[in-house]
Formats: structure tokens, sequence, C-alpha cells
């Protein structure tokens, strides 16, 4: 019999192994000699997390923050309109993932120019983009890359084929952003109250459970590498438990179907061939931090849409609405409920911030799967 | 123009009212009447399990029948892109002939209008429906604390092979549109006399939509459970690579009724004996929990409410 789709999940999201590892963490939270106050950093966790109720079923010394792992929600709205402008120039099509085509930039969003005829596509796959590329060989093709660690090696693997090709119409904005930095900035905020972390499984796929050794030496807080299915989650906050119980701050695997302490050495080989560390980039709500993302190296200088089409690009920096409180929410210092337009001027069909917009997003999962109690 | 009408309309369609060529079809119709309409659009034109024909028949003959009416007549418009072969407008003609006796209603006047390239995507296609009301009171408006909930087979179906079979996600899977014509199930609840309170096909929004709306308009709380609501492997794997839900999938063949706590489970067996519905499922039931809200319950004991789907569906990131 082949393997099913449903073979990868079915058993993580098994009723009764959720209850019993509920009533172990219940257990063993009752040891505990502070609260807990657990940054999730990934956008997929906060959805596992409402998405399944598991705050339903932990104890109140056991409170989540929602962390700025979602790609969608960290853009500055200046970056959102270099996508706007760059849709907007003579004969180009503009590509980009999932629901960063919502995200309302100064003035428009992607969405918006669609419907006014810019060609604009939502890709699935980034590997689509040299299709594209290759069928509209007179039309400039842009490939608006966002995303974590995660998707970063998938924008490497098309820039090096469209390298490979020479293909003259292909040009990439890079928006790839890095775990680790913006952690430690928030770490670095007096207001912080985090004390553990659940770091998310498809990052450290590739760039290893590495990334956060620094952390847990710096702040002293554990940090459990987690899959994403309801069962690995409640058994990453499982660990966090007894490692606090027992006085331990490391980083622990429970991810350990796909996740080493290196990571995907391919993957990371041609992130480091194509890709270099900005010296800084300007996130929502965190303001600048150094060291935090990725930029094309300029041995691919051509291919770089901030530097081919950097006539029509400003970094004039664009502040949040003044009602939106993405920025605290971002760093952990704001729950989604705390906002004052959550649910009334903001909402997923007319949002304020990006923090309602994209389906990673922690306000859009507050209304999403809000809880009913 | 007269060529095609004659040529094709009047071949596959044909029937007394229409041939007559009136301006306008005169029908003996007593009682009464349920009227709807609806504009179908759909890429690609083609899908497994179906074709833009089939839809705009089923789907406007299915609207009929979720009040409770037999349907009767229709009427049916084509906008046509110019340049649209021949052999595809016959392919989706003769689908739609095949839809139309699935019920035995008739196609009783039409328009067809062909327009430049690129005003119209290939084609588009309004029908518009009559139907004898065989059964009143049945309204999104009527659910009542302690009915039982049902939907009629597996959910999302149809949205999960659109999207699989759309250009950009090359998936090879056995998956297929549940669009299919529903009134012979329904009359048969309705010869059996069950007490049905509301009743709609799940099309666009899926089972969220219409749960929400029922919500909504009766003002009750709908509670699912979440584990009994049937879903195909194939469905929940495209969900499971794009982060959607299957409850926000459309469906051109799945509805879901609100029936009289005692009717539950004959209205069950009475729908698994139709090749349409033979997975048919109670899933919940409605109380005064939360008026106007949908709550979901997971096998380990947590609720959450399941909201209405929002504007496209958008693949996860990662």
């Amino acid at each position: 019999m082949s393997l099913q789709l449903k073979d990868l999940y079915d058993g993580f999201r098994d009723g009764s192994t959720i209850k019993a590892l509920a009533r172990t963490i219940k257990e063993e939270s009752e040891k505990l000699s502070d609260p807990l106050r657990i940054m999730e950093v990934c956008g997929g966790h906060t959805h596992t997390i409402m998405k399944y109720g598991l705050k339903q079923l932990l104890p109140p010394s056991i409170e989540f923050i929602h962390g700025p792992g979602c790609p969608v929600c960290i853009m500055p709205k200046e970056r959102i309109d270099h996508a706007i402008s760059l849709a907007r120039m003579k004969d180009t099509i503009l590509l980009t993932l999932g629901d960063m085509i919502r995200v309302p930039g100064s003035s428009s969003s992607l969405v918006q120019e669609r419907s006014r005829g810019c060609d604009i596509r939502p890709l699935y796959s980034p590997m689509d983009a040299l299709k594209i590329a290759r069928e509209n060989p007179t039309k400039k093709v842009i490939f608006f890359a966002i995303g974590f660690e995660t998707t970063t090696p998938m924008s490497a693997a098309v820039i090096l084929q469209a390298d490979h090709e020479g293909l003259q119409n292909l040009f990439f904005h890079i928006n790839h952003v890095l775990v680790p930095q913006p952690v430690h900035a928030i770490m670095n905020d007096p207001q912080n109250r985090i004390n553990a972390f659940i770091g998310p499984s498809h990052v450290s796929v590739i760039s290893g459970s590495k990334i956060y050794d620094s952390i847990a030496e710096a702040y002293g807080t554990p940090i459990v590498v987690s899959g994403f299915e309801p069962v690995d989650v409640m058994e990453g906050i499982l660990k966090i438990v007894v490692q606090k119980n027992e006085n331990r701050s490391e980083v622990e695997v429970q991810y350990s179907r796909a996740v080493t302490h290196e990571g995907n050495l391919k993957a990371q080989k041609m992130i480091d061939q194509t890709m270099r560390v900005r010296d800084t980039f300007r996130w929502r709500g965190l303001g600048d931090i150094a060291d935090s993302a990725l930029k094309l190296r300029d041995e691919f200088s051509h291919f770089d849409a901030e530097n081919v089409f950097a006539e029509f690009l400003s970094y004039e920096p664009i502040d949040d609405h003044k009602l939106c409180i993405c920025g605290s929410i971002l760093r952990g210092i704001a729950k989604p409920n705390d906002c004052t337009v959550f649910g009334t001027a903001c909402t997923p069909n007319s949002p304020l911030g990006s923090c309602m917009v994209s389906s990673e997003g922690s306000c859009n999962a507050y209304y999403r799967f809000g809880g009913t109690h | 123009m007269e060529t095609l009408i004659h040529n094709l309309f009047y071949r596959h369609f044909g029937n007394e009212i229409l041939l007559r060529s009136e301006d306008a079809a005169v029908l003996d119709v007593q009682g009464k009447i349920a009227f709807t309409t609806d504009s179908y659009t759909v890429t690609p034109l083609f899908f497994n399990g179906g074709d833009i024909g089939r839809i705009a028949v089923a789907g406007t003959l299915n609207d009929l029948a979720m009040m409770g009416a037999k349907p009767l007549y229709l009427s049916c418009a084509f906008m046509l892109e110019e340049g649209l072969s021949y052999e595809t407008l016959e392919r989706i003609v003769i689908s739609m002939k095949e839809e139309l006796s699935q019920s035995g209603a008739k196609i009783v006047c039409g328009d067809t209008k062909v327009l430049p390239r690129g005003s119209v995507d290939q084609i588009f296609i309004n029908t518009s429906g009559i139907g004898e009301v065989i059964t009143e009171g049945i309204s999104s408006h009527n659910l009542q604390a302690e009915d039982v909930i049902l939907v009629s087979r597996d959910i999302g179906a149809h949205g999960a092979t659109i999207l699989a079979s759309r250009e950009g996600i090359e998936l090879e899977s056995s998956l297929c549109s549940d669009c299919a014509v529903l009134w012979p199930a329904v009359k048969a609840l309705i010869d059996e006399k069950i007490a049905i309170h509301a009743m709609r096909d799940a099309t666009r929004g899926g089972i969220a939509a219409v749960l929400n709306e029922w919500a909504m308009a009766s003002d009750v709380c709908i509670e699912i459970k979440e584990e009994m609501i049937p879903i195909s492997d194939e469905v929940r794997g495209i969900c499971e690579l794009l982060g959607m839900e299957p409850y926000d999938f459309a469906n051109e063949g799945t509805f879901v009724l609100a029936v009289a706590p005692q009717d539950a489970l004959r209205a069950q067996e009475i729908l698994r004996r139709f090749e349409i519905s033979t997975n048919a499922q109670v899933i919940g039931n409605v109380t005064v929990q939360k008026p106007g809200r949908v709550i979901l319950h997971s096998p380990w004991g947590t609720a959450r409410y399941l909201e209405r789907p929002k504007g496209e569906l958008l693949p996860r990131i990662c």
C-alpha cells in the first residue's frame, strides 16, 4: 500500500492523544513556579492554536504571546507600495504568494490594482515564475518574493534556474526575512514578558535547530521546535513545561521527524549562493532590525528589481493607521482583542492592519477561530 | 445565428413551447410557483465530473428544488465570446440536455449574444427557472431549536476539483465535481413526509456560508460535530496542501438540510438510497446557545466559531 497524504497528519490530530497530552500538561504545570508565557514565533502556530482550540485545553498558568513570524504581517507599507509601483509599470506581470495580494499599502492593494487592470497573479509554487517568464518574453515578469527561511530556498532555486536559462525578463523583489534577529529584538525590549518559545518546524527543516542556540543561551528560555499539527504543538508545550520544572533552558526538537541541528545544507547553500544578509530591514511594528533580511548578491543584480527599477521605488517609511496596534501585537505586548478596531473597523474583508489580512496573522486567527467562551 | 439556433439549440432543447418561436413562452402553471435566476461562469469550462453547461442547468434546478418546488421551465441565455468553437458550444449544450433529462424540466425560451473577443471569458450562461411549489414553508428563516442538520454527501468536491484543475497546481488526483441534479432525492424526502424546515445547496461559500446564513436568518445557534462532516481524502488532501478549509469550498450537488428531530434518521436513510447522496450524514443540531453563530466542536472537546469565507480563497504561504 502506498503512503497517503492523510497518513502524514491523521495521528497528529487524534482526539484521545490530544486529550491525554492536555491532562499531562495540566499535571506537570501544577509544579510550575511561575506562569508560562510562551511566544509562538510563527503565525502558523497561532493558527493551529486558535483553529484547534488548544488554549481551551490548557491551564490558565500557560499563556501564548503571538510572535512576528508571519511574512505578510511584517511587511512595511512602503514595500507593499513597491509591489504596487512595479505592478503598475507598463508590460509587467507581478507575481507573489498567497494573501500578500490583499494587504493594503499606503493607498491601494494588489487586489485593487488587479481590478484596475494590472496583471497580478498569486502563485501556488514559485517555480511557476519561470514558466510565466518563458511564456511572456515581451513582458517584464517580477516575482515579489516573501517569506522566512522556509520559502527562501524556493526563491533561490528559481533564481539559479533563471540564471542557468539566461532569462532576460524575470526579476526578483526580495523580501525574505530571518527568524532569529526579530526574536532578539523582542527579547531586548524591556516590555517583553516572554519566558519560553515554540519555534516553527518548517524554518528549522531548512536552517536547523542551531539558529536558536544563541537565544536559549542569551535569555535562559526553553525553545522547542515543534510541528504544526495539534499533537505536535501540545507535545511542544509539554516539553517546555518539563524543561521549566527541571530548570533547564535548552533548544529541543519536538519535530524530530524532519528537523536536525544542522538543517538542510543543500538548501542553505543555494540561499548562500544567491543572497546575502541586508544591513538592515524595516519590520512592520518592530522597526529597523540589523541583519534580519536577505537581498540578492551583487552578481545577480541584473535580476534585482530593487536595482533595475530603482527609479520607481521609494524607501520613505510609512506608518500604520493610528488606531491599528499591529505593531504592539507583533512585539508580543498586546493581543488582537486589545485593539479598539478589532472586528469592527478592521475585519478580514476590510483590514486596517496586516495582522488581519494574512491567514497567518494573529488578528485574522482570532477573528476566524475566536473561542466560543 | 439562425443556423446556430436551429441546428444546435432547437435540436437539443426542442420541445413544443420552445419550437413555437414566439416572443415569449406561454406557460400553463397552477398554484404557487418558485422563480429563480443565476448566471454561470467557470474556469476551466470542462472539468472532471462536469462542465459549465451541467452547472448552468443543475444550479438553477437545484435552487428550485431547495424551495420544495418541482422544476418545470427554464430560460437560457448564452453570452459567447467571438471565436468560441462550435464543438465546444455543442458539447456544453449536450451536457445541458442530459442534465435537464434528470428532472423533466424544459428550456422554453432563450437568447444568444456573440460578443467581441476579450469582453467575455469564452462563455457565460444565464438560466432562470420556475417550479411548482410542492411543499410550503421551507425557509432559511424557519430553523427551530432542536432541529437536526444533515449534509447530503461529502463536501467540497467541486471546489477542490476546480482548484486542482486550474493552471498552477499540477496535481494528479481522482477528484470529481459533485455537480448533480438534486430534485429526485428532494422529491423522495417530500413524498415520505419528512418535516424539512430549511434546505439549501451549498454552492459558493460552501457549508460555512449556508450554516452562517441560516444561523443569522433564523436567529439560532447551529452546533456541528466536526468529525461527523463527511469529507473525502482527496478534498482533505487539497486543503492540507493549500491551507484551506473544506467547509469553504463550493459544491454543485451537495445540500444541507434542517429537519425536525424525529425525522432526522429517516431523512438520512432516504437520502442514502440515491447515488448522489449515498453518504448523507447527520452533522449537528440547532440550539439556543449563541444565536446567530455556528459552533464547530472538535473530537477533543474544544469549540470554535465557524465563520463564513471571506473573498477569494488564497493558498497559505508556508
